[in-house]
């Protein structure tokens, strides 16, 4: 499996992460040489085992829905870049 | 008093107790070594008015006879911990002016335990990297240099500002996270001691995440006994953090006996690797040896998929990296690069937001996460891992600790292994599997190289047996008498 320059692009687009066309070609040559050394995890046989999830075994824990936090609109935007009234603001997304 | 700077955890402690000197003597005392130590680099923020505030408060608490477990000790936070009302970076341009509004539970932990903050340390960029490279703000510099030369060198990482701070005795302590070996591997590359302790034990919350099913905090100190004191202030239940795990905290300084007769101690045979340095080798001999001279009996042991951790990692870490940091939109905190639409928004924040490192391994992640590809590299590397923590599994029915190297050569220079990231990630070669297994382990520094610089020697344990690593630990700590300390440059 190697990654060209449009497929580096489309990947970028889904990360959102804006990369400039003259760094596309270095980046999946980068980016190949990483995937071409995972390949050998293909050398491990892996029938029957289960993906591994967790680290301890142990249960999710359980707990009353009831609402434990909030009620502090200042401190969650307080880090904004553009705020208006309490909310965040960004650039209009519907014309 | 200006030897202050060099007692260990333990020592202050007693010193102070003892009445010999007051926090707030202790605190001036450090905050004049990172005032000289400048040219290193190891903070990004300095909080010196919290710090004498926080002596201050500590010493009036003393007289009233309320002495907490790190009571008046001075610490370096990693700039990977949420501290409220102090700016936290990550080490990224992309949380510009970050200041939470909260405290992390690592933090709340030691404050409670009256410990006092002089600053955030620097770090890699989002914890991604093994020599401090890749931080917006800037190289950390190794304290420790060659004999043979006056090159920089690099502390490891991604905890290089930590390992810096205690290495240099500008902190007493350091808090560090270990995704794949991010506290151990810049342990060993200075002389101090790291630890990791069992996933689950740390809370991570309030802690900028990288990787949530490795990332774990733990202490970077000048001694075994200082981290298992500051261990067991960190740790403890934390119900914010769905993987945190409820078990009582034990005593850890209590565990340190120096008795190891008839521990079984394990030597992996796939950790001999071809391209190790002679040096190592013969450290890890040497540790072997002071082992079997304590008492303990040495067993050789076999972890057959131990080549496969690194490319494992390098899948599950980037994937669980590129969801965990899509939160860096610039709609909520930091950077924003504006843009004519909203998702150009995102993507100009983001692109200008992110250094090299990063976006390599988002790009990465999200590839490996992306549809038609998940099964091939994310579910398999998932797999994989799981074959690894059995290979554990399986040598823990007959060993209680394993020894091996920490890293497979000393410190190195800047831009020595800037161009090819693979090899950058092979530094992390003997870290990475316990870090997938999500076992505690400890760096203990045990000598140094023919060019003067300190090796480290790596105990892994059981889940939940800090307790034995610990004791392990110090029994090596006791028998490699390492004393050398870095000749202090950075003052002048």
């Amino acid at each position: 499996m190697s990654l060209d320059k449009n497929t580096v692009a489309k990947v970028a687009n889904l990360a959102r992460i804006r990369v400039e066309e003259k760094d596309l070609e270095p980046m999946a040559a980068e980016l190949n040489a990483i995937l071409g050394w995972v390949e050998q995890l293909g050398e491990v046989n892996t029938d029957d085992v289960a993906p591994m999830t967790s680290v301890a075994d142990m249960q999710m824990r359980w707990r009353q829905d009831e609402i434990t936090d909030g009620g502090y609109q200042p401190e969650i935007v307080a880090n904004a870049p553009s705020e208006e009234e309490g909310f965040f603001a960004v650039p209009k997304v519907i014309e | 008093m200006s030897d202050l700077t060099k007692l260990k955890i333990s020592e202050a402690r007693d010193g102070l107790k003892e009445g010999k000197f007051s926090s707030r003597e202790l605190i001036a005392a450090h905050l004049t070594a990172m005032g000289s130590a400048k040219g290193m680099n190891a903070f990004i923020t300095e909080t010196l008015d919290k710090a004498v505030d926080g002596a201050t408060k500590s010493d009036d608490r003393r007289a009233k006879g309320d002495v907490g477990k790190l009571e008046g000790i001075p610490l370096a936070i990693k700039d990977l911990f949420c501290t409220k009302g102090v700016l936290t970076t990550a080490g990224s341009h992309i949380l510009d002016g970050f200041t939470p509004q909260y405290e992390s539970t690592v933090t709340t932990n030691l404050w409670n335990e009256g410990a006092v903050m002089l600053g955030k340390v620097n770090l890699d960029e989002f914890a991604m990297g093994s020599s401090n490279e890749t931080s917006f703000y800037g190289n950390v510099v190794n304290p420790w240099r060659r004999t043979t030369d006056d090159q920089p060198l690099v502390p490891g990482g991604s905890s290089g500002g930590s390992a810096s701070a205690v290495a240099s005795n500008i902190a007493m302590g350091a808090t560090g996270t270990d995704t794949g070996g991010s506290i151990r591997q810049p342990a060993a590359f200075t002389g101090i001691v790291g630890m990791k302790p069992t996933y689950g034990r740390c809370s991570r919350w309030g802690v900028v995440a990288f990787a949530s099913s490795l990332d774990q905090a733990g202490p970077m100190t000048r001694s075994v006994q200082d981290a298992a004191i500051m261990l067991e202030a960190m740790c403890g239940f934390d119900p914010k953090d769905s993987t945190s795990v409820d078990m009582a905290v034990p005593n850890f300084e209590a565990a340190l006996t120096g008795d190891i007769r008839g521990l079984k101690v394990g030597i992996p045979k796939e950790y001999r690797l071809d391209g190790i340095s002679s040096e190592i080798s013969a450290l890890w001999e040497k540790g072997i040896e002071w082992l079997k001279n304590a008492g303990a009996e040495i067993v050789d042991i076999s972890l057959p998929h131990t080549k496969y951790a690194l490319p494992a990692y390098y899948i599950i870490a980037p994937a669980e990296a590129s969801s965990n940091l899509a939160r860096y939109d610039g709609v909520r905190f930091g950077l924003r690069v504006e843009g004519e639409s909203l998702d150009d928004m995102y993507s100009k924040t983001r692109g200008e937001g992110f250094g090299e490192e990063v976006k390599r391994r988002l790009l990465i992640g999200t590839y490996a996460l992306s549809a038609g590809y998940y099964d091939a590299y994310y579910l398999k590397a998932q797999k994989v891992r799981a074959r690894i923590a059995d290979d554990f599994k399986e040598a823990y029915k007959s060993v209680d600790v394993i020894l091996t190297p920490t890293t497979p050569s000393a410190a190195f220079a800047f831009g020595e292994k800037g161009d090819d990231p693979l090899e950058m990630y092979l530094n992390d070669v003997f870290t990475v599997p316990a870090s997938l297994a999500g076992l505690p382990g400890i760096s203990v520094p045990a000598g140094l190289s023919a060019d003067g610089l300190p090796l480290g020697l790596q105990i892994l344990g059981r889940p939940f047996d800090e307790e034995t690593v610990l004791r392990a630990a110090g029994v090596l700590e006791k028998a490699a008498e390492f004393t050398a300390t870095p000749t202090a440059w950075w003052r002048g």
